[in-house]
């Protein structure tokens, strides 16, 4: 038996982040997305590119990192299956804020930002949709920040 | 069976122990493995802790962080934060102790057979931990998925390294470590340990989680549980609060209407909710 080959809007239906999201809208972004892999040690993304895309990673790990003259970079969060790399699409000037590189043999879905932008612009129902998926990942991704913040294992 | 420590008559007598042994585990943590001079032997549960005495200096609640080993004696692993926790770190093998104890709820394993076990610890935290996850691989059988998410500082502050590669390499177990703080060279998870709750797969209807270090992780890594669909009444949090007595009667260690050393430290989230965001108590 042939197993039936998977649309991209039914993969990314499967994603945590897409879970329950209108099928209109998942065909619309489905138009923007496709399969990419990287390699450990590869970049997904350099700080101050442009962010024109985002990613739903299907496996693997990533780090977060920023860059410090003359030392090793600091991680400041690593994410793993069906989380989200990339936010900074979202907000003008759409350039990203950290350098993302793979640490495990990655695979995930990437999803051209420009054109979703775009999309989102021409339909605000579906921009909505977006805003309240991303809104809760990003006061979570503050919130766990400010408890990195307050260092709770040191001396208090 | 653990070797006994106060004497049975009077909880507030200290028993004489020896460190026969001293490891240092990190730059501020010490694990003293204890001998009593004499006396006979009573069971402790993961959870427990003791009284120590540091003679002449203070007295201070450690948690046991082995046991369920009759050969082995007791182990208590401190962090030197303070007078009492300095001069406990610092006792050279061969010295003195006052030992009383043990004291308090322990972890509620035997209610937990058949269920999924989520444990969540940080710091040095995994200390009163520790006992449980070596009763809960004991019998793995007996569980569910178990999951074990520990977070540190930073990669050099883990605690335990060895168990912890064993508990991973040698049981059925979903084991995360994460770090707040790393370069690139760690090639771990960076994050606080509550974001690992949500990308682990627990059943969260038939699931018991042991939660134990500082308050403020423990209480996020509870609003996780809880987003995750965990009842109150199945996630336990170990408190810490100052004591005197440990027996109930001094009060120091009130914590809203419990006593930390009497119905505690171990409580489930449901009876502590209403106490545990509350500034002063
Ligand atoms: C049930 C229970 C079990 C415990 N188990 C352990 C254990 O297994 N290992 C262990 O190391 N500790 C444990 N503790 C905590 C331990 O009792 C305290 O760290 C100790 O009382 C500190 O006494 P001290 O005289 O050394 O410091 P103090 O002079 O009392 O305090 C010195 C400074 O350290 C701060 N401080 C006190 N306690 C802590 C702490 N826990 N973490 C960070 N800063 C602190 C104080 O706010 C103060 O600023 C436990 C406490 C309880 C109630
Ligand atoms: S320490 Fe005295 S009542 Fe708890």
């Amino acid at each position: 038996m042939i197993a039936a080959v998977k649309t991209m809007d039914q993969i990314l239906g499967q994603h945590r982040f897409f879970a329950d999201f209108p099928s209109d809208f998942a065909k619309l972004i489905g138009g923007c997305a496709r399969n990419i892999h990287f390699k450990p040690g590869e970049y997904m993304a350099r700080e101050e590119d442009p962010a024109d895309t985002f990613f739903i990673l299907s496996k693997g790990k990533v780090a977060l990192e920023v860059a410090v003259p003359g030392k090793s970079p600091v991680v400041i969060a690593t994410l793993g299956a069906q989380d989200v790399v990339g936010v900074s699409w979202l907000v003008a000037p759409y350039c990203w804020l950290f350098d993302a590189r793979a640490i495990e043999d990655l695979r995930a879905i990437s999803i051209d930002a420009k054109c979703l932008r775009e999309k989102c612009e021409a339909d605000h129902d579906l921009g909505y949709e977006m805003m309240k998926r991303f809104l809760p990942l990003l006061t979570q991704r503050l919130h766990a920040t400010r408890m990195q913040v307050l260092d709770v294992y040191g001396k208090s | 069976m653990q070797a006994s420590q106060s004497t049975e008559e009077d909880p507030l007598l200290p028993a004489p122990y020896r460190v026969v042994e001293r490891v240092r585990e990190l730059d501020d943590v010490t694990t003293l493995h204890l001998e009593p001079r004499t006396g006979k032997r009573t069971c402790v549960n993961p959870g427990q802790f003791n009284m120590l005495y540091a003679f002449g200096i203070g007295e201070v609640a450690i948690s046991i962080s082995a046991a369920g080993e009759t050969e082995r004696g007791l182990f208590h692993t401190i962090r030197d934060v303070g007078k009492v926790s300095h001069a406990l770190s610092h006792m050279k093998e061969g010295a003195e102790v006052g030992l009383r104890g043990p004291f308090g709820s322990g972890w509620p394993i035997d209610g937990a057979d058949g269920r999924d076990i989520v444990i969540v610890a940080g710091g040095v935290g995994l200390a009163p931990l520790r006992p449980a996850i070596e009763a809960v691989l004991a019998k793995r059988e007996q569980y569910g998925r178990v999951t074990i998410l520990l977070g540190f500082r930073s990669p050099k502050d883990i605690l335990f390294p060895q168990p912890i590669h064993d508990w991973r390499e040698q049981h059925d177990v979903e084991l995360h470590v994460t770090v707040d703080h790393a370069d690139a060279d760690w090639r771990g998870h960076v994050g606080v340990v509550p974001t690992l709750i949500q990308r682990t797969n627990f059943d969260a209807k038939n699931c018991l989680a042991f939660v134990c270090g500082p308050e403020i992780m423990m209480r996020f890594s509870a609003q996780a549980l809880l987003g995750e669909g965990v009842s109150p009444a199945r996630i336990h949090l170990s408190m810490e609060r100052n004591m005197k007595c440990a027996v109930g009667h001094c009060g120091r260690c009130q914590f809203g209407p419990h006593f930390v050393c009497k119905d505690g430290p171990v409580f489930p989230l449901e009876r502590i909710t209403s106490i545990l965001s509350v500034r002063e108590v």
